[in-house]
């Protein structure tokens, strides 16, 4: 109970003083993740809407794919891009291995099938009237993929706060790729078990309250947007 | 008349079922026409396919003396001179003036000028003008469907479809709709399909009258012959409130 109070104190000390070492690692943490999601957004909304909206072969393969890739265990993600970018891989040649341009692709395979599931789900939830409506309005193919994103928005940005939740409180696979480097790929969660091993609780519980704050924000979030939703 | 719409020996069908059998149909440019005919007659299906938002099965469809069919859909230059009212008012959760004006956002066409007094005569006379600023999922059914005419109408369709606009509706807001809707067929010689179950609705907007049962037009006449002089006996018994075998 002595060691968590004091971590606790000192842990707040570092927060308040904004100690340098603690800034950079949430920098790279931020830095990263949030490539990661824009990366995903990217490609997750354009594709969540168009599964949502259009009916085509193989489209039952790419959901079910989708699913299982929700259901990803993160550290066989990071196995597998250990193997694509590690020297004798097939983007070896790249140097991206324990740099955080690894970290960014592991983060963005965890997140992509999130946030494109997220998405689909709020367009299928779009009236199908309402998609005839516009049809019958005139709207061009592109303006009505563009129209029927901006009717499923709340559930996009649910769909990003998910997903940023979800992939900056994750350690394996960033631990396997990054490699942990100090100053450079050691993000929040590799930081909080480095210095956890190494008995400095106070480091490791101020990193610690910064995930459970981001944590707290993207469920907040999450629920402002669904309980609009709802209503 | 000159014609708008010709329909050749039109046909749909759902899994086999064949739910659409029109022979011919003219439609006039500059008339109402009234569309009756008992629930799950085909009324629907048959404008989705004069709206071009479904193919159909067989069968030609002339709109302004271009033919189309199952494989061949007009350009969207074209379907962008017709467009329907539904029941049910499907509106964009944005505010009413947004979803009035969408139509023209999606054509590129600014408002200014002449266009935008008469958007606000519009806005006004379908009593939306407190409304305008209101979130359209806020709105009472009646409200909503004004809406959706409003939206309907700023683009100035060449043909307007409206399939059963005041079903769900109380008498005040059936009344604004149907002046509005007869003052567009009447002033501006645009060509106007209302789908109607209630007779008093089609006696009071149209100028003819169709009877459509089982997918296929028993009667087609002037509203007044329509109502007055019905040759079939499937008319006669529609008319007068009977079941329609
Ligand atoms: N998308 C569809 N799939 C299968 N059957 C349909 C579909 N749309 C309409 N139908 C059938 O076609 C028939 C005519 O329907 P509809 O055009 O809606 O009639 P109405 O508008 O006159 O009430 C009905 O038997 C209906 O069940
Ligand atoms: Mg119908």
């Amino acid at each position: 109970m002595h060691t968590l109070i004091q971590g606790f104190r000192e842990a707040i000390k570092l927060l308040i003083s904004l100690d340098p070492e603690l800034l950079q690692i949430i920098s790279v943490s931020f830095r990263v993740t949030g490539t990661a999601l824009f990366v995903s957004v990217l490609i997750g909304v354009p594709l969540g809407t168009v599964l949502g909206l259009v009916d085509f072969p193989g489209k039952k393969i790419i959901t079910a794919l989708l699913y299982t890739g929700m259901g990803l265990p993160p550290v066989v993600v990071g196995l597998f891009v250990f193997i694509m970018f590690s020297a004798s891989g097939p983007f070896g040649s790249l140097g991206w291995l324990f740099t955080t341009r690894s970290i960014v692709v592991a983060q963005t395979i965890l997140a992509l099938p999130l946030v494109t599931s997220f998405v689909m789900t709020s367009v299928l939830s779009i009236d199908i009237a309402l998609i005839r409506q516009m049809k019958s309005l005139g709207t061009s193919r592109k303006q009505l993929l563009w129209t029927v994103i901006k009717e499923a928005r709340l559930g996009a940005v649910v769909a990003m706060a998910a997903g940023y939740g979800a992939v900056i409180s994750e350690v394996g696979a960033v631990m396997l790729v990054g490699g942990n480097i100090a100053g450079k790929t050691r993000v929040l969660t590799t930081a909080i078990m480095l210095e956890t091993r190494q008995g400095r609780f106070g480091f490791a519980l101020a990193l610690g309250i910064i995930l459970l704050l981001i944590a707290f924000i993207t469920n907040m979030i999450m629920m402002k947007f669904q309980h609009r939703e709802i209503k | 008349m000159k014609t708008i719409y010709k329909v050749e020996d039109l046909s749909k069908e759902y899994d086999g079922k064949e739910v659409l059998k029109v022979e011919d149909f003219d439609l006039f440019q500059g008339e109402i026409f009234g569309l009756v005919g008992p629930s799950g007659a085909g009324k629907s299906t048959l404008l989705r396919l004069l709206d071009f938002l479904e193919p159909p099965t067989s069968g030609v469809i002339k709109f302004k003396g271009q033919e189309y069919h199952q494989t061949k859909e007009p350009g969207l230059d074209i379907k962008r001179k017709i467009t329907t009212v539904f029941q049910e008012p499907a509106l964009l959760k944005t505010t009413v003036w947004k979803n009035i004006t969408y139509p023209l956002k999606i054509r590129g066409i600014p408002i200014k000028g002449e266009l935008k007094s008469e958007l606000e005569n519009l806005i006004t006379d379908l009593s939306l003008w407190e409304l305008k600023d209101q979130r359209a999922d806020k709105l009472s059914g009646g409200e909503a469907q004004r809406v959706a005419v409003a939206r309907a109408l700023i683009f100035k369709p060449e043909v307007l479809f409206l399939d059963e606009p005041t079903s769900n509706l109380d008498p005040t807001n059936i009344s604004i709709i149907e002046n509005k809707i007869k003052q567009y067929g009447k002033r501006t010689g645009k060509t106007v399909l209302v789908v109607t179950h209630n007779i008093f609705q089609a006696k009071r907007l149209t100028d003819r009258v169709g009877l459509l049962h089982r997918g296929e037009f028993i009667e087609i006449k002037e509203r007044d012959n329509f109502f007055n002089s019905p040759d079939n006996k499937l008319t006669q018994k529609f008319l007068a409130g009977d079941l329609l075998p």
